[in-house]
């Protein structure tokens, strides 16, 4: 994915995932969340992205073996990859749809893998793509407009 | 009561009784005190006038700004509005709402209006507006912190607010109307007072929010009429008849009492500051979508666990399921004609929208946000993350935050200045031992 026009990213951050902490689960999508509260971003924005970031950081530690959530943040955007080594996705038209899940019964039980992840993650984001290498992991490309100071 | 102060707070400081001990400023949920000078300070546009730090100063230094019973001198017919929580502080085999209403009435008050009363108008309208609106979670705007909170921390959450008046509100609109049409009165010759458990709702009747017209003249702290009521009830006859609520508007006192009276399909109670701000958060990120109905109260326990109570939250509780047994468990409310009436003429609503105040925003211009945010975090890079408090911000970060807006300085941080110290230490040490020509080696000796 292009950068929208030339944006530079004016601010970077990476957040390490753990696969299976539960625990920390979502510390990463609520450490932005509370950067761009202090960058003054519209309501609608930072909930936007606290969805789409959490939903793909749980998928993280849902289905992967660990992975990374890197956030650029332009004049104009916010451009998050989240990239995980692990199984990767077979059939990712599949996955998208509604209520597709691969989650194991017991993480299920906790509430979590209701297979709304990825189609939450689309509806939030204003572009989005995703790849992903059976064997070897998946990377979701996720880009929400601020329109600076809005 | 005047709603001219750009920012009212009914939370202030006793500057005597402070000691700089810095124990309030980790417990504010909103970070905002600070200690400065050896004093606290509270940071105006971030309380939310919870009363979280007048409950936890040992010192007894944070106090609310109230009513006394003066105010009730300016008007020829006074009525008094407890709330729910104040008929739990009474204990006793011997205790009934009809003989504290009647204390009250010994008091000096005109006549008494309860708010659970109006807490039953509430609960059908807040039942009737779940029903109605398609947002989920629909969270509860009772409270006045909990609104208070949303609006300064989690402002993408106000669409969800239930945009109904909170209780005392109705009652003190619906008590002075009845007043005006039996005495033929004016509103301003009648004074209309609410008992309250907390500062917020003190603070929320000089600086409403979501409302135009404020029927409430003032409130006095439960703290302020236990003492008198409690003097007083022994010698009193029971008087049944001016007890006119059911257990259904007098269990909102206490946690999930306004849950009970809503009964939305699923629905969750919370109650803490802390467990609010955690539940929030949540919402904030999706969790709660299929949850229709959301009470959430600052204090812990509810209205019995506000800062202006005096009994034990846990007693009080027991106290008002008590004095609830012996009530109608019902309202006749839902058979009236006048709740649709009212429902439908918009009485119950919100008049104005509830204004997002965020709190966290660290420049109003994004460049300028994007550079303090570079700065904060280099600042706090350079700061021990220890969070003692000893520099009087409640964290490392928020002192970071602080420094970043010109508000503190890094020599602020015990550890930076002992550092600093110490290096200008090794310096001065250093320049001594330097010799200077003129002086020889041996003059030394
Ligand atoms: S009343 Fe609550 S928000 Fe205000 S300073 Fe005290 S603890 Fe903080």
């Amino acid at each position: 994915m292009a950068a929208a026009g030339n944006k530079q990213a004016l601010m970077s951050i990476t957040y390490d995932i753990v696969a299976g902490d539960f625990v920390r689960g979502g510390e990463a999508a609520g450490k932005l969340k509370r950067v761009l509260q202090q960058l003054g971003l519209g309501a609608n924005v930072i909930r936007r992205t606290a969805i789409a970031t959490y939903e793909a950081e749980m998928n993280v530690v849902i289905h992967s073996y660990g992975g990374q959530l890197s956030v650029d943040i332009t004049s104009e955007t916010i451009e998050i990859i989240c990239s995980d080594c692990g199984p990767g996705i077979p059939d990712i038209d599949q996955a998208l749809q509604e209520g597709y899940s691969t989650a194991s019964d017991d993480v299920r039980e906790m509430g979590f893998g209701a297979g709304m992840g990825l189609p939450n993650i689309r509806r939030s984001a204003d572009e989005f793509s995703i790849t992903s290498t059976v064997g070897e992991g998946t990377q979701l490309q996720i880009r929400i407009l601020h329109k600076a100071g809005e | 009561m005047s709603k001219l102060q750009p920012y009212f707070h009914s939370v202030a400081l006793d500057i005597e009784n402070c000691k700089g001990c810095t124990i309030c400023i980790k417990h504010c949920p909103t970070e905002a005190i600070r200690v400065r000078d050896g004093k606290a300070r509270i940071l105006e546009t971030r309380c939310i006038d919870c009363g979280e730090c007048i409950k936890i100063c040992p010192n007894h230094a944070k106090i609310a700004i109230a009513d006394d019973f003066d105010a009730l001198n300016k008007y020829a017919y006074t009525v008094a509005l407890p709330a729910p929580s104040f008929f739990g502080q009474f204990q006793g085999p011997d205790v009934t709402v009809g003989k504290i209403l009647q204390a009250l009435l010994t008091l000096g008050f005109t006549s008494v209006y309860e708010v659970a009363k109006a807490a039953e108008h509430v609960s059908l309208a807040v039942r009737r507006y779940v029903e109605q609106s398609p947002i989920r979670p629909l969270i509860s705007s009772a409270c006045p912190a909990v609104v208070r909170l949303i609006q300064v921390r989690f402002p993408d959450l106000i669409e969800h607010l239930v945009p109904i008046q909170a209780p005392v509100d109705i009652a003190a609109r619906f008590a002075k109307e009845d007043i005006m049409r039996k005495y033929d009165l004016k509103p301003e010759q009648i004074g209309a007072f609410f008992i309250t458990p907390c500062p917020a709702k003190v603070t929320a009747l000089r600086q409403p929010i979501g409302l135009e017209n404020v029927w409430l003249d003032g409130a006095i702290p439960i703290s302020t009429v236990y003492a008198k009521v409690l003097r007083v009830l022994p010698y009193l006859e029971d008087t049944p008849e001016l007890q006119e609520a059911s257990a259904l508007g007098l269990l909102w006192g206490r946690a999930s009492g306004e849950e009970d009276a809503v009964r939305a399909p699923k629905q969750v109670a919370v109650d803490g500051i802390r467990a609010v701000i955690d539940v929030l958060g949540e919402i904030e990120i999706g969790k709660f979508h299929d949850v229709d109905f959301i009470e959430c109260q600052a204090c812990r326990g509810g209205c019995v666990g506000g800062a202006l109570t005096v009994q034990n939250p846990f007693l009080a509780r027991v106290n008002l399921e008590r004095l609830a047994k012996e009530l109608p468990p019902e309202s006749s409310l839902q058979l009236e004609k006048s709740f649709e009436e009212r429902y439908n003429a918009g009485d119950y609503g919100l008049e104005l929208n509830i204004e997002p105040r965020s709190i966290l925003k660290l420049d109003d211009d994004f460049t300028k946000a994007i550079e303090k945010m570079e700065l904060l975090e280099k600042t706090v890079a350079a700061l021990p993350g220890l969070d003692c408090g000893s520099c009087g911000s409640p964290s490392c970060q928020a002192l970071a935050e602080d420094i970043v807006q010109g508000l503190a300085t890094e020599a602020d941080c015990v550890f930076v200045l002992r550092d600093g110290v110490q290096s200008l230490a090794e310096d001065l040490l250093e320049l001594a031992r330097r010799v200077p020509g003129s002086i020889s080696h041996e003059d030394e000796m």
